[in-house]
């Protein structure tokens, strides 16, 4: 054992309050009413107008027509999140499969193309890809949403290291066995990949739940608001001598930061423990 | 059951590296061959090639009746045990052996029964529900068997498999395997380097050197007649000693010394001569004694004989010197011819028939 230097202890403390301290603002600030924030700044003690604010912001139907709630954002974001993970890693265990399993021409350069687009972001190909959704009648779906932005260079990449660290004998084995390229990749390959499932699993959640510009442009239904929109929705409203819900804000916020937290420690279990046991 | 055919079989890799060379080899039913040979020799890329794991370049492998060039490893009716195991890390030991039977759509009855037959076979009924990775390397090794066994193959396909165990463990595997496999009676094809894993459980042996067949035969054979230097150096431990001599007037000479009479025409030859062939006389060839090598049971004596190394096996309790002189029987010289390195036969040394 090493012995334990209070100086240090005391370096990570700060360091760790400095780093929870917005988040303890934003979860005490949220349970004040909007005109005690707009006089007295943020809290660091809880208020009184928790419940009201949250039951508010998760029930009341706002927006300009009037019909969407918080929990129907809460939804959106939810299908989105997940809806990009997995489909991000379905189709970027596919391509890495191909690539590293099956020995076609140009498969190197294939692959080199795939890995440079990591250098575009989305921002640069938005507008193309509005076209394409606008022509083929997916503006405001959750297709529209969620596909265009499925094809993961990070993924692909990710994957096909882990199955190029995949013995080569194991795969032998398999074809002695009589499995198929199918059954290869069901029976052993997804299995063995449970650990980078996991880890690609909380990085493209996160990703598809952050996003923002992607639906700003693609959705004009209200029905269609993530989080994320709508917490800018309610900030938008300083007209006049209207006071922004700050509150209501700072609830969303604090909602809007459960789901990925849930998923990383979820998953986060599953992957430390994927990597103590799995030993390839 | 069935026997494995090799006719001029040759592998040349991408890039053009002829890894093996035209091997012609029978291997018959229910026989136990291995092939023995130093790293890089092309061992494991030859059995490969059997199990279809690597495409046959040159020449027509059989396993049974049926030419298999074309066929993938699943048709040929084989199973392959590797060195690292190879058994899928997330199954448990149960899962895989069932697994190879699974994708052929054997009745689940008939799974059982087979898995718990090899389970049996190689005491590993108590770890059939644990994953590899609670397994030591021996029992590891012992499931990757058993996942050969209940596919109830035509033929073994061994690639070093007990190249990652400790010595001890290696050595009462060896037992294990050549125990089952005459229990069985399936066809084995075996790959090592060692020699001496070779020598204990081939019923022949196959030395390869460079891609090429050196030499075929029985343990004992070989181990008596190597048909070149290069298995005499190989096979046996320690190593044959290998000398520099020459032959003249019908006489083998060492370093001036004269060890026996042979037929052969003058001219410089390599002298073979093992260890324990060779012993401590009152006259003989003299030589300096170098240092001792103490096993236990007996002693490896390296010596000089003029500027050449040589090697001796000795009781424990045999008085040494600094100078001795060595005798070794005629019989038990082996000569090679210097520069091809294969073994020669004097035709003299055969005795001649007495004439009724
Ligand atoms: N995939 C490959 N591509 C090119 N050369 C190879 C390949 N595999 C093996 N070799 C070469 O073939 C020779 C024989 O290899 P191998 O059969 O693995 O030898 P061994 O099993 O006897 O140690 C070696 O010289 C090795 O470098
Ligand atoms: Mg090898």
């Amino acid at each position: 054992m090493q012995k334990i230097n209070p100086l240090d202890h005391l370096i990570l403390i700060l360091g760790a309050l400095f780093l929870i301290a917005p988040v303890v603002l934003a979860v005490m600030s949220s349970t004040h009413s909007a005109i005690a924030i707009h006089t007295g700044g943020l809290f660091l003690l809880p208020g009184s107008d928790g419940y009201e604010t949250y039951h508010k912001v998760l029930t009341a139907k706002g927006g300009f027509t009037g019909n969407v709630t918080g929990a129907r954002m809460l939804m959106n974001s939810m299908i989105m999140g997940v809806g990009f993970a997995v489909g991000k890693i379905v189709l970027s265990m596919m391509a890495a499969y191909a690539l590293v399993y099956f020995r076609f021409r140009l498969a190197t350069l294939f692959f080199w193309i795939i890995f440079t687009t990591l250098l575009l972001p989305l921002e640069v190909r938005i507008m193309p890809s509005y076209q394409v959704m606008s022509k083929l009648h997916l503006l405001n779906t959750y297709t529209g949403l969620i596909v265009p932005l499925l094809a993961s260079a990070t993924g692909t990449f990710y994957f096909r290291q882990f199955f190029k660290s995949v013995p080569d004998e194991l795969l032998e084995a398999a074809r002695i066995d009589a499995a198929g390229p199918f059954k290869f990749f069901i029976d052993i390959l997804v299995p063995l990949s449970r650990t980078m499932i996991a880890a690609i699993f909380i990085i493209m959640f996160v990703y598809g739940w952050n996003q923002y510009l992607w639906p700003i442009l693609m959705t004009t239904d209200e029905s269609f608001f993530t989080l994320m929109r709508g917490i800018k929705a309610i900030l938008q409203v300083w007209v006049g001598s209207q006071i922004p819900d700050y509150n209501e804000a700072f609830a969303l916020a604090v909602l809007a930061m459960i789901p990925p937290v849930l998923v990383v420690v979820i998953f986060q279990r599953m992957f430390i423990k994927g990597l103590t046991e799995s030993d390839k | 059951m069935a026997q494995i055919t090799l006719k001029g079989v040759g592998k040349t890799y991408a890039g053009g590296v002829q890894a093996v060379s035209d091997v012609n080899l029978d291997v018959i039913d229910r026989e136990f061959v291995v092939l023995v040979g130093p790293s890089g020799c092309g061992k494991s890329t030859l059995l490969r090639m059997v199990a279809g794991l690597e495409e046959i370049s040159q020449g027509e492998i059989a396993i049974g009746p049926r030419v298999v060039n074309r066929l993938e490893p699943a048709e040929r009716d084989i199973a392959m045990v590797f060195q690292n195991y190879a058994l899928y890390p997330h199954m448990s030991v149960r899962e895989n052996m069932a697994y190879g039977l699974k994708n052929r759509k054997t009745p689940k009855s008939e799974i059982e029964a087979r898995v718990a037959q090899a389970a049996r076979m190689l005491e590993l009924g108590p770890y059939l529900d644990r994953k590899p990775r609670a397994l030591s390397g021996g029992q590891r090794q012992r499931v990757a068997m058993g996942r050969a066994i209940v596919r109830q193959p035509a033929a073994f396909l061994f690639d070093e498999p007990l190249s990652n165990l400790d010595a001890k463990l290696r050595v009462s595997m060896r037992g294990e395997i050549r125990k089952l496999q005459r229990r069985l009676g399936t066809t084995s094809l075996y790959v090592t380097h060692d020699q001496l894993e070779a020598m204990t459980l081939a019923d022949r042996l196959v030395v390869l050197n460079g891609g090429q067949i050196e030499q075929v035969g029985s343990p004992l054979e070989v181990y008596h007649a190597p048909a070149s230097t290069f298995v005499a150096a190989f096979i046996g431990a320690p190593a044959m000693n290998l000398l520099d001599a020459y032959i003249e007037g019908g006489r083998v000479k060492l370093e001036g010394h004269d060890m026996g009479l042979v037929a052969l025409p003058d001219g410089p030859i390599t002298l073979g001569i093992r260890a324990e062939d060779l012993s401590i006389g009152t006259q003989g060839l003299p030589v300096t004694l170098d240092y001792v090598e103490e096993l236990g049971a007996n002693r490896i004596v390296h010596c000089f004989a003029g500027g050449q190394r040589l090697a001796l096996i000795q009781p424990p309790e045999a008085p040494l010197s600094e100078h001795m002189t060595l005798r070794a029987r005629p019989q038990a010289l082996h000569l090679f011819d210097t520069t091809r390195g294969a073994r020669l036969v004097a035709p003299a040394t055969r005795i001649p028939e007495p004439v009724a």
